[in-house]
């Protein structure tokens, strides 16, 4: 009898810890939300896409709320097809790509009431990179052409050493694959057994491992043991793009519905202000402004 | 008796929310992956041979892809099988208790490494010695891949193969010892026969692991979409194919379907690995 009064006694204060448990954690959910809540003038802006552009933005936005106290500003990846469809389903402010928006996105963004407006927001040079024991030290376009589309598939066709050329590409789906294919292969396919890889560092490293090889990645990621190629004789740098001398550079964009408003359009007039382009430039990109 | 009830309900709606999950998964990507075949015929989407989704006009053939994994996996089974199985047996027939305290928490420790890491170390230090020594143009190669797999898959192979072994009664290694047979005459007439079950589940759910792998064939098997002719070039797996390939294609576009499609047959793939391995594992074959 005894025993089993202080079991349910026992039992008894149990339940209340139990009850007490979830009185807390529904006040610390709650409270969570309240502070936004209560404060008005809390702005958010949210900014979803390229991983190219990444970067860039999360200096600036660092840098901004510095500025701003009362902004809050989350910064996601994903892609640039990521970013743009989550603009069309209104998940995001502003969608960054490191390509053009495409016209079937256009389209789809029109059928769900949505205008994607472009803001040109930096430029990227693609560099031409080889094995730094590679004695070529120039190319043509027509020829980094030949070279990915299959019809020169050994050095010594462009005056190197004789040996096979191994061509390391972007995925398909990559921006900067797709500026290179505009740029470079006006529309035509790359070699089948060119080497599909998923992203600029990966092509450095493969490049820097491999001395038959040739690939291109963001001038940013011109690091490590491999050589830069002058394309058509002009050598890939700030300059030369800026001077429009390096025909292999592309801008990187930010998409809005409508033109940008509100905290959003702050957050584009920072970036594109002297001390948002010093941002881009410190983060291996090129200011356009 | 009553008092259990809303505990019992608790837990039985635990349970059914992962077969939500799975159906819920199952359903998302048969509806997404379907509409490709509204477009390309499935005997082509399966059979083709040219995968170049972002060229105009588009071709989807995932037949590169396909044997891609199927190469690669069966690469990491020609490292994995031997090396799993013979571990169990040393574990659990052979090895003194103290050896096995020792090689059993490596073991697990094996299992935790992120893939990710596996895919550094390939890249990094594994593929330009694989390029070494087989004095090749890259390293990045279906090889390369199969060796890393092979590892990720042992720690699967192994716990499972040594609890079939384990739990084979004493009586029957005591029968084979008393008709006078030797221990290595038990371990390949008695114990690896009488364990045969469970070996083959190891084996078949090892497979499932080196099949679904993402991270580490995207990194070291080079992504070269061309149908394999031998382990010693690149080539591009469908997991690695998704992705690569998912972040930056527009959603509902071709491309995003056919993405989809592939990871539907990869599912159908693991699933009917599952499957076989459930039915051995029953049927005791």
């Amino acid at each position: 009898m005894k025993k089993s009064a202080s079991h349910s006694k026992a039992g008894r204060v149990k339940k209340v810890l139990g009850v007490v448990a979830v009185i807390f954690v529904i006040a610390a959910l709650l409270s969570g939300c309240k502070p936004t809540e209560a404060k008005k003038n809390i702005e958010s802006l949210t900014l979803t896409g390229s991983t190219t552009v990444l970067p860039i933005v999360q200096k600036a936005a660092e840098t901004f709320m510095d500025i701003n106290p009362n902004a809050r500003i989350s910064v996601r990846g994903g892609g640039s097809g990521v970013g743009i469809s989550a603009l069309i389903d209104g998940t995001t402010d502003i969608a960054n790509a490191s390509r053009a928006i495409k016209a079937e996105e256009i389209e789809q963004a029109h059928g769900k009431g949505v205008s994607p407006v472009e803001t040109a927001i930096a430029m990227d040079g693609i560099a031409i990179i080889v094995h730094s024991s590679n004695s070529i030290k120039g190319i043509s376009l027509e020829q980094i052409k030949a070279i990915y589309t299959g019809e020169i598939s050994d050095w010594q066709e462009i005056g190197g050493k004789s040996g096979p050329i191994i061509i390391v590409s972007r995925d398909v789906s990559s921006g900067t694959f797709d500026t290179f294919k505009k740029l470079v292969l006006s529309g035509e396919k790359t070699r089948a057994d060119a080497l599909m890889l998923a992203s600029n560092n990966a092509v450095t490293t493969t490049v820097a491992n491999t001395p038959g090889a040739i690939g291109y990645v963001g001038l940013g990621y011109l690091i490590g043991d491999v050589a830069a190629l002058e394309v058509n004789g002009v050598y890939p740098s700030q300059k030369t793009i800026i001077d429009g001398e390096y025909k292999l550079a592309r801008y990187l964009y930010m998409y809005t519905n409508g033109d940008p408003q509100g905290v959003g359009k702050e957050f584009i007039d920072f970036i594109l202000s002297p001390q948002g382009q010093k941002i881009v430039e410190e983060q291996g990109f090129i200011p356009i402004r | 008796m009553k008092k259990r009830k809303p505990i019992e309900y608790l837990l039985l709606s635990c349970a059914l929310l992962s077969i939500i999950f799975l159906f819920a998964i199952a359903v998302s990507l048969f509806k997404e992956g379907l509409p490709i075949f509204k477009v390309v015929s499935p005997v082509k989407f399966i059979f083709g041979s040219h995968w170049y989704p972002a060229h105009d006009p588009p071709e989807f053939g995932i037949l590169p892809l396909i044997l891609a994994s199927l190469l690669i996996t069966i690469g990491a089974l020609i490292v994995a099988v031997p090396l799993g199985i013979g571990s169990a047996i040393y574990m659990t027939e052979l090895a003194h208790p103290k050896i096995k305290e020792i090689i059993k928490p490596v073991l697990e420790l094996l299992a935790s490494i992120p893939s990710v890491i596996y895919g550094f170390f390939g890249m990094v230090i594994f593929a330009p010695f694989i390029q070494r020594i087989f004095n090749i143009p890259t390293g990045l190669t279906a090889l390369t891949a199969s060796i890393l797999l092979g590892i990720m898959a042992l720690p699967t192979i192994i716990s499972i193969a040594e609890d079939s072994i384990t739990s084979i009664p004493s009586s029957i290694r005591e029968a084979s010892y008393a008709l006078g047979a030797t221990k290595w005459e038990t371990i390949i007439q008695t114990i690896i026969p009488a364990a045969r079950s469970g070996i083959l589940t190891a084996i078949i759910l090892g497979m499932s692991r080196a099949i679904g792998e993402t991270m580490t064939v995207l990194m070291i098997a080079g992504g070269a979409a061309v149908i394999p002719k031998s382990f010693l070039q690149p080539v591009r797996p469908m997991t690695a194919t998704i992705a690569a390939e998912m972040g930056e294609s527009p959603m509902g576009s071709l491309h995003f379907h056919a993405l989809f499609a592939i990871a539907a047959i990869l599912f159908l793939i693991t699933l009917g690995f599952n499957i076989l391995a459930n039915h051995i594992k029953e049927k005791r074959i």
